[in-house]
Protein backbone atom coordinates (compact mmCIF):
# COMPACT_ATOMS: atom_id res chain seq x y z
CA UNK A 1 0.00 0.00 0.00
CA UNK A 2 1.03 3.53 -0.63
CA UNK A 3 1.07 6.27 1.75
CA UNK A 4 1.70 9.81 1.50
CA UNK A 5 3.29 11.61 4.72
CA UNK A 6 1.66 15.63 4.27
CA UNK A 7 4.88 18.04 4.63
CA UNK A 8 3.68 21.71 6.02
CA UNK A 9 5.90 24.42 7.00
CA UNK A 10 5.70 23.86 10.77
CA UNK A 11 5.48 19.88 10.48
CA UNK A 12 7.41 18.37 13.19
CA UNK A 13 6.34 14.94 13.25
CA UNK A 14 6.57 14.15 9.42
CA UNK A 15 9.65 12.01 9.67
CA UNK A 16 8.21 10.03 12.61
CA UNK A 17 4.92 8.93 10.88
CA UNK A 18 7.00 7.89 7.51
CA UNK A 19 9.66 5.94 9.34
CA UNK A 20 7.26 3.75 11.17
CA UNK A 21 5.04 3.42 8.13
CA UNK A 22 8.64 2.59 5.76
CA UNK A 23 10.90 1.20 8.38
CA UNK A 24 8.67 -0.53 11.41
CA UNK A 25 6.04 -1.48 9.11
CA UNK A 26 7.59 -1.71 5.36
CA UNK A 27 5.10 -0.40 3.63
CA UNK A 28 5.73 2.07 0.58
CA UNK A 29 5.45 6.03 1.97
CA UNK A 30 6.47 9.08 -0.28
CA UNK A 31 6.22 12.78 1.23
CA UNK A 32 3.42 15.01 0.08
CA UNK A 33 4.79 18.39 -0.24
CA UNK A 34 2.11 20.96 1.05
CA UNK A 35 2.72 23.47 -2.12
CA UNK A 36 2.00 20.30 -4.46
CA UNK A 37 -1.44 19.24 -5.57
CA UNK A 38 -0.49 15.63 -6.60
CA UNK A 39 -1.60 13.06 -4.35
CA UNK A 40 1.05 10.58 -6.18
CA UNK A 41 -1.46 7.74 -6.44
CA UNK A 42 -1.05 7.43 -2.43
CA UNK A 43 -4.03 5.39 -0.73
CA UNK A 44 -3.78 6.72 2.21
CA UNK A 45 -2.79 10.27 3.02
CA UNK A 46 -1.42 11.17 6.94
CA UNK A 47 -1.69 14.63 8.40
CA UNK A 48 1.26 14.56 10.56
CA UNK A 49 1.41 16.84 13.80
CA UNK A 50 3.49 20.11 14.49
CA UNK A 51 2.83 23.47 13.93
CA UNK A 52 2.28 24.04 10.76
CA UNK A 53 2.27 28.01 9.64
CA UNK A 54 3.91 28.38 13.07
CA UNK A 55 -0.08 28.05 14.45
CA UNK A 56 -0.30 31.71 12.81
CA UNK A 57 -3.91 32.72 13.34
CA UNK A 58 -5.55 29.28 14.58
CA UNK A 59 -3.97 25.88 14.59
CA UNK A 60 -4.35 24.70 11.36
CA UNK A 61 -6.21 27.68 10.13
CA UNK A 62 -3.41 28.42 7.61
CA UNK A 63 -2.83 25.10 6.12
CA UNK A 64 -5.94 24.38 4.96
CA UNK A 65 -5.96 26.53 2.36
CA UNK A 66 -2.60 24.81 1.26
CA UNK A 67 -2.89 23.80 -2.40
CA UNK A 68 -2.43 19.66 -1.33
CA UNK A 69 -5.48 20.49 0.94
CA UNK A 70 -7.57 20.87 -1.96
CA UNK A 71 -6.58 17.46 -3.38
CA UNK A 72 -7.21 15.65 -0.09
CA UNK A 73 -10.68 17.33 0.25
CA UNK A 74 -11.58 15.63 -2.98
CA UNK A 75 -9.92 12.75 -2.27
CA UNK A 76 -11.23 12.70 1.18
CA UNK A 77 -14.94 13.28 -0.55
CA UNK A 78 -14.34 10.26 -2.51
CA UNK A 79 -13.74 7.75 -0.16
CA UNK A 80 -9.64 7.92 0.48
CA UNK A 81 -8.81 7.59 3.70
CA UNK A 82 -7.04 10.17 5.61
CA UNK A 83 -5.44 10.14 9.06
CA UNK A 84 -4.83 13.34 11.28
CA UNK A 85 -2.68 12.78 14.07
CA UNK A 86 -2.54 16.40 16.47
CA UNK A 87 -2.00 19.07 14.03
CA UNK A 88 -3.26 16.82 11.30
CA UNK A 89 -6.34 16.73 13.17
CA UNK A 90 -6.29 20.31 13.86
CA UNK A 91 -6.27 20.96 10.18
CA UNK A 92 -9.02 18.42 9.26
CA UNK A 93 -11.55 20.36 11.86
CA UNK A 94 -10.37 23.46 10.10
CA UNK A 95 -11.02 22.61 6.63
CA UNK A 96 -14.63 21.10 7.82
CA UNK A 97 -13.81 17.46 6.82
CA UNK A 98 -14.50 17.17 10.70
CA UNK A 99 -16.93 18.95 12.77
CA UNK A 100 -15.56 20.84 15.81
CA UNK A 101 -12.57 22.94 17.05
CA UNK A 102 -10.01 22.22 19.37
CA UNK A 103 -9.71 24.70 22.22
CA UNK A 104 -6.60 25.32 25.07
CA UNK A 105 -5.91 21.94 27.31
CA UNK A 106 -7.84 23.14 30.59
CA UNK A 107 -4.75 23.35 32.57
CA UNK A 108 -3.87 26.30 30.26
CA UNK A 109 -0.25 23.52 29.74
CA UNK A 110 1.08 21.66 27.11
CA UNK A 111 0.75 17.78 28.09
CA UNK A 112 3.01 15.54 26.75
CA UNK A 113 2.23 12.23 28.24
CA UNK A 114 1.03 8.54 27.74
CA UNK A 115 -2.58 8.33 28.04
CA UNK A 116 -5.58 5.37 27.87
CA UNK A 117 -8.04 5.50 25.10
CA UNK A 118 -10.87 3.25 25.36
CA UNK A 119 -11.41 2.04 21.10
CA UNK A 120 -14.87 3.00 20.76
CA UNK A 121 -16.08 1.42 17.45
CA UNK A 122 -13.52 -1.55 15.39
CA UNK A 123 -15.74 -1.15 12.18
CA UNK A 124 -13.32 1.90 10.58
CA UNK A 125 -10.40 1.67 8.32
CA UNK A 126 -8.57 3.08 11.37
CA UNK A 127 -9.51 -0.04 14.17
CA UNK A 128 -10.11 -3.46 12.08
CA UNK A 129 -7.92 -4.92 14.12
CA UNK A 130 -8.85 -3.94 17.85
CA UNK A 131 -11.34 -5.53 20.29
CA UNK A 132 -14.82 -3.44 21.07
CA UNK A 133 -13.86 -1.29 24.06
CA UNK A 134 -10.08 -2.29 24.39
CA UNK A 135 -8.27 -0.13 26.14
CA UNK A 136 -4.57 1.20 23.87
CA UNK A 137 -1.45 3.50 25.61
CA UNK A 138 -0.66 6.01 23.58
CA UNK A 139 1.00 9.43 23.82
CA UNK A 140 -0.63 12.74 23.98
CA UNK A 141 1.74 15.83 23.30
CA UNK A 142 -0.49 19.37 23.00
CA UNK A 143 -1.59 22.40 24.22
CA UNK A 144 -4.52 22.68 22.46
CA UNK A 145 -6.27 19.05 22.24
CA UNK A 146 -9.59 20.15 24.30
CA UNK A 147 -12.08 19.08 21.63
CA UNK A 148 -15.40 21.57 21.75
CA UNK A 149 -18.39 21.40 19.79
CA UNK A 150 -21.96 23.49 20.82
CA UNK A 151 -24.35 20.74 22.41
CA UNK A 152 -26.86 19.60 20.09
CA UNK A 153 -23.61 19.37 17.82
CA UNK A 154 -22.18 16.72 20.10
CA UNK A 155 -25.54 15.19 20.21
CA UNK A 156 -25.18 14.61 17.03
CA UNK A 157 -22.03 13.33 16.89
CA UNK A 158 -22.56 11.14 19.81
CA UNK A 159 -25.84 9.58 18.05
CA UNK A 160 -24.07 8.98 14.32
CA UNK A 161 -21.44 7.05 16.38
CA UNK A 162 -18.35 9.28 15.15
CA UNK A 163 -16.63 9.07 18.47
CA UNK A 164 -13.64 6.95 17.72
CA UNK A 165 -11.47 6.89 20.96
CA UNK A 166 -12.01 8.37 24.55
CA UNK A 167 -9.38 9.29 27.24
CA UNK A 168 -10.12 6.79 30.13
CA UNK A 169 -8.54 4.67 32.90
CA UNK A 170 -6.85 1.96 32.99
CA UNK A 171 -9.85 -0.28 32.52
CA UNK A 172 -11.81 1.78 30.58
CA UNK A 173 -13.16 3.77 32.78
CA UNK A 174 -14.20 7.50 30.74
CA UNK A 175 -14.46 9.50 33.97
CA UNK A 176 -13.57 13.09 34.17
CA UNK A 177 -10.61 12.15 36.77
CA UNK A 178 -9.54 10.40 32.88
CA UNK A 179 -9.52 13.50 30.85
CA UNK A 180 -6.19 15.21 30.39
CA UNK A 181 -7.33 18.31 28.62
CA UNK A 182 -10.88 18.71 29.26
CA UNK A 183 -12.17 17.54 25.99
CA UNK A 184 -16.24 16.83 25.32
CA UNK A 185 -17.23 13.56 26.54
CA UNK A 186 -13.32 12.27 26.67
CA UNK A 187 -12.91 12.65 23.28
CA UNK A 188 -9.45 11.84 21.70
CA UNK A 189 -10.53 10.89 18.20
CA UNK A 190 -13.48 11.15 15.61
CA UNK A 191 -14.52 9.84 12.23
CA UNK A 192 -15.63 11.02 9.46
CA UNK A 193 -19.46 9.95 8.56
CA UNK A 194 -18.24 7.64 5.59
CA UNK A 195 -15.36 6.19 8.24
CA UNK A 196 -12.74 7.03 5.78
CA UNK A 197 -11.17 10.51 7.36
CA UNK A 198 -10.23 10.40 11.50
CA UNK A 199 -8.50 12.74 13.45
CA UNK A 200 -7.15 12.02 17.16
CA UNK A 201 -5.21 14.06 19.31
CA UNK A 202 -2.54 11.11 20.74
CA UNK A 203 0.24 9.97 18.37
CA UNK A 204 0.28 6.33 17.47
CA UNK A 205 3.08 7.20 15.47
CA UNK A 206 5.01 7.54 18.89
CA UNK A 207 4.08 4.47 20.24
CA UNK A 208 4.50 1.88 17.30
CA UNK A 209 8.10 -0.16 18.99
CA UNK A 210 8.53 -2.01 21.83
CA UNK A 211 11.41 -0.05 22.65
CA UNK A 212 9.41 3.30 23.17
CA UNK A 213 6.66 1.90 25.64
CA UNK A 214 3.73 0.86 23.52
CA UNK A 215 3.02 -0.99 20.00
CA UNK A 216 -0.22 -0.07 20.03
CA UNK A 217 -0.16 2.79 17.80
CA UNK A 218 1.07 0.18 15.41
CA UNK A 219 -1.99 -1.22 14.90
CA UNK A 220 -3.49 1.42 13.91
CA UNK A 221 -1.60 2.19 10.70
CA UNK A 222 -1.77 -1.92 10.36
CA UNK A 223 -5.61 -1.53 10.42
CA UNK A 224 -5.61 1.05 7.60
CA UNK A 225 -3.00 -1.21 5.56
CA UNK A 226 -4.95 -4.19 6.29
CA UNK A 227 -8.73 -2.05 5.05
CA UNK A 228 -6.77 -0.90 1.91
CA UNK A 229 -5.82 -4.49 1.15
CA UNK A 230 -9.02 -6.16 1.46
CA UNK A 231 -10.43 -3.01 -0.47
CA UNK A 232 -8.57 -3.95 -3.04
CA UNK A 233 -9.07 -7.32 -3.51
CA UNK A 234 -12.75 -7.17 -3.34
CA UNK A 235 -12.26 -4.98 -6.24
CA UNK A 236 -10.34 -7.76 -8.02
CA UNK A 237 -12.45 -10.04 -7.15
CA UNK A 238 -15.82 -8.35 -8.36
CA UNK B 1 -10.70 54.30 -3.17
CA UNK B 2 -9.24 52.92 0.27
CA UNK B 3 -10.57 51.47 3.00
CA UNK B 4 -9.56 50.11 7.07
CA UNK B 5 -11.60 47.01 7.87
CA UNK B 6 -10.79 46.58 11.96
CA UNK B 7 -11.62 43.13 12.85
CA UNK B 8 -12.44 42.27 16.24
CA UNK B 9 -12.49 38.27 17.00
CA UNK B 10 -13.63 36.82 20.19
CA UNK B 11 -14.90 33.35 21.79
CA UNK B 12 -18.35 32.97 21.55
CA UNK B 13 -20.40 32.75 25.30
CA UNK B 14 -19.51 29.76 27.19
CA UNK B 15 -16.07 28.62 25.42
CA UNK B 16 -13.67 27.86 27.39
CA UNK B 17 -10.95 31.00 27.82
CA UNK B 18 -7.73 29.89 29.84
CA UNK B 19 -5.35 32.85 28.75
CA UNK B 20 -8.46 35.23 30.33
CA UNK B 21 -8.54 32.96 33.33
CA UNK B 22 -5.04 33.78 34.25
CA UNK B 23 -4.85 37.40 32.89
CA UNK B 24 -7.64 37.76 35.20
CA UNK B 25 -6.00 36.04 37.86
CA UNK B 26 -2.89 38.20 37.73
CA UNK B 27 -4.88 41.34 37.94
CA UNK B 28 -5.85 40.19 41.00
CA UNK B 29 -2.54 39.59 42.10
CA UNK B 30 -1.80 43.19 40.82
CA UNK B 31 -4.82 44.13 43.68
CA UNK B 32 -7.23 44.81 40.87
CA UNK B 33 -9.44 42.79 42.84
CA UNK B 34 -12.63 44.49 41.52
CA UNK B 35 -11.77 42.40 38.15
CA UNK B 36 -14.61 39.84 37.28
CA UNK B 37 -13.98 38.76 34.30
CA UNK B 38 -11.25 39.03 31.42
CA UNK B 39 -12.08 38.10 28.06
CA UNK B 40 -9.32 37.50 25.06
CA UNK B 41 -9.42 37.80 21.61
CA UNK B 42 -7.64 38.75 18.31
CA UNK B 43 -7.91 42.53 16.56
CA UNK B 44 -6.87 42.60 12.99
CA UNK B 45 -6.62 45.71 10.99
CA UNK B 46 -7.24 45.09 7.11
CA UNK B 47 -6.48 47.88 4.44
CA UNK B 48 -8.28 47.35 1.01
CA UNK B 49 -9.18 48.73 -2.25
CA UNK B 50 -13.33 49.42 -2.81
CA UNK B 51 -15.28 51.08 -4.98
CA UNK B 52 -17.89 51.99 -2.18
CA UNK B 53 -17.94 51.45 1.39
CA UNK B 54 -20.40 48.85 1.34
CA UNK B 55 -18.61 46.77 -0.99
CA UNK B 56 -15.35 47.24 1.31
CA UNK B 57 -18.10 45.86 4.43
CA UNK B 58 -19.14 42.86 2.52
CA UNK B 59 -15.77 41.68 1.55
CA UNK B 60 -14.60 42.16 4.98
CA UNK B 61 -17.41 40.03 6.51
CA UNK B 62 -16.70 37.18 3.60
CA UNK B 63 -13.11 37.38 5.14
CA UNK B 64 -14.31 37.35 8.35
CA UNK B 65 -16.38 34.33 7.87
CA UNK B 66 -13.83 32.18 6.01
CA UNK B 67 -10.25 32.68 7.68
CA UNK B 68 -10.78 35.14 10.42
CA UNK B 69 -12.63 33.53 12.57
CA UNK B 70 -13.67 30.25 13.55
CA UNK B 71 -17.39 30.16 13.33
CA UNK B 72 -17.76 27.09 16.09
CA UNK B 73 -16.13 29.02 18.52
CA UNK B 74 -15.96 32.00 17.62
CA UNK B 75 -17.47 35.88 17.06
CA UNK B 76 -16.56 39.07 15.16
CA UNK B 77 -17.31 42.26 14.89
CA UNK B 78 -16.13 44.82 12.76
CA UNK B 79 -16.35 48.48 11.42
CA UNK B 80 -14.91 49.79 8.37
CA UNK B 81 -13.62 53.28 7.52
CA UNK B 82 -12.47 54.98 4.42
CA UNK B 83 -8.44 56.39 4.09
CA UNK B 84 -8.00 59.62 2.97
Amino acid sequence: MRFGVVVFPGSNCDYDCFYVLRDVLGQEVVFLWHGDEDLRGCDCVVLPGGFSYGDYLRTGAIARFSPIMSSVRDFALSGGVVLGICNGFQILLESGLLPGALLPNRSGRFICRYVFLRVERTDTPFTLLFAPGEVIRIPIAHYQGNFFLPQDELSELERRGQVLFRYCGPSGEVEEAWNPNGSANNIAGIVSLNLCVMGMMPHPERASEELLGSTDGRRIFLSVVKWLEEKRHARCGA
Amino acid sequence: MKYCGKVVVTLKPGVFDPQGMTIRNALHALSYREVEEVETGKYFRVTLEARTREEAERRVREMCDQLLANPVIEQYTFEVQEIR
